[in-house]
């Protein structure tokens, strides 16, 4: 990526739809989590349109699991700021990661694509970019349809919740985890992204182990990060 | 502070949840607006965008049961053969669910 081909930065709207169409079936997925989602929420107390504007505003998955678990009565302010910030920090790493496919185009539209940025869309559209291909589509069309994924599964959760009794022995608590391993395996590889990789890997362990909750994807990404800025691979003259 | 999870209370918890999850989407972009965009910059940014998935799955790995193990296992393996994500995802899910399965049964 050491320079930003002009055709890897447009966004029309066939490239959003195909965007779109690329990420439905990791959506059929996300729509079953939707479903566990409406299920968990609906279980801890939370009222139906309560549910869904949670699933429609916030659109982080793992977040708002977390919430749950810290919903009574009476939910403490700070607590629930760290948690729901440690858990999406991964975002501002994302949009740093974009920033260079970002950046040429307008405020509004460098923003409006960011709503919808998701762990999925945006491992397609790194991966995308990194060989030079328009990834744009990848993140607004693949963001809409996973957004739009998680606000049905949430809904259908509502009442067809009891339908999934164990996701876990059908493994589809694994589809992300598959999905983003073949995200990673199917990017650049040598030497040097496996060292950096493998100190991301013992870092985020170590984090999980001795740091405070939630930080391990920060702390192993970064540590994966400075290694790479330091050691940095020779560069090739255009 | 606490604020009550019922009615508008509830309201504002979804708002504040919304609030500080915008601002990690946009805070990135935001502040590498100020950072100018040199080859160690660049780097720093490859580096990080596989190190951010690989420390999101380094725990997944560790942690989980033989199941999780094993499908993750399962994709690298397919993944490293086919080059195709999907065949890849969806081998890796089957040997988890036929592992949990056969693992409760026996």
């Amino acid at each position: 990526m050491s320079s930003v081909e002009k055709s890897s930065v447009e966004l029309n709207a066939q490239q959003v739809w195909d965007g779109f169409k690329q990420l439905l079936p990791i959506s059929l997925f996300v729509v079953i989590f939707g479903v566990a989602f409406g299920l968990a929420a609906a279980q801890t107390g939370l009222d139906d349109s309560s549910t869904l504007l949670m699933s429609t505003l916030v659109f982080a998955g793992a977040a708002q699991f977390a919430v749950l678990d810290l919903w009574a009565g009476q939910v403490p302010i700070v607590p629930l700021i760290i948690t729901v910030f440690a858990i999406n920090a991964r975002h501002l790493l994302m949009g740093a990661t974009l920033y260079p496919w970002l950046r040429d185009l307008p405020r509004a539209k460098r923003y409006g694509v960011m709503l919808v940025v998701s762990d999925a869309n945006w491992a397609m559209s790194m991966q995308a970019f990194n060989v030079g291909k328009p990834g744009l589509g990848l993140l607004l069309g693949g963001g809409i349809a996973l957004w739009s994924a998680w606000a049905l599964g949430s809904w259908l959760g509502l009442y067809f919740g009891s339908a999934i009794q164990d996701p876990v022995s059908l493994g589809l608590d694994m589809v992300m985890g598959c999905f983003l391993l073949a995200m990673v395996i199917g990017g650049q590889k040598n030497l040097r992204m496996l060292i950096i990789w493998s100190v991301a890997a013992g870092s985020s362990l170590l984090a999980y182990r001795y740091l405070p909750e939630n930080s391990h994807v920060v702390v192993g990404a970064l540590a994966g990060g400075l290694l790479g800025a330091v050691w940095m691979e020779k560069k090739v003259e255009h | 502070m606490n604020i009550e999870s019922a009615g508008f209370g509830t309201f504002v918890i979804i708002l504040i949840m919304a609030v500080v999850t915008l601002a990690t989407r946009w805070g990135g972009v935001f502040v590498m607006s100020f950072v100018p965009i040199n080859y160690r910059v660049q780097q720093f940014i490859s580096a990080m965008s596989g190190s951010v998935l690989v420390a999101l799955l380094a725990p997944l790995a560790v942690t989980g049961d033989n199941g999780a193990r094993l499908a993750l296992l399962t994709t690298a393996v397919v993944m490293l053969l086919l080059r195709k994500p999907l065949p890849a995802i969806a081998a890796g899910i089957a040997v988890a669910a036929l592992f949990r399965q056969l693992s409760v049964a026996v």
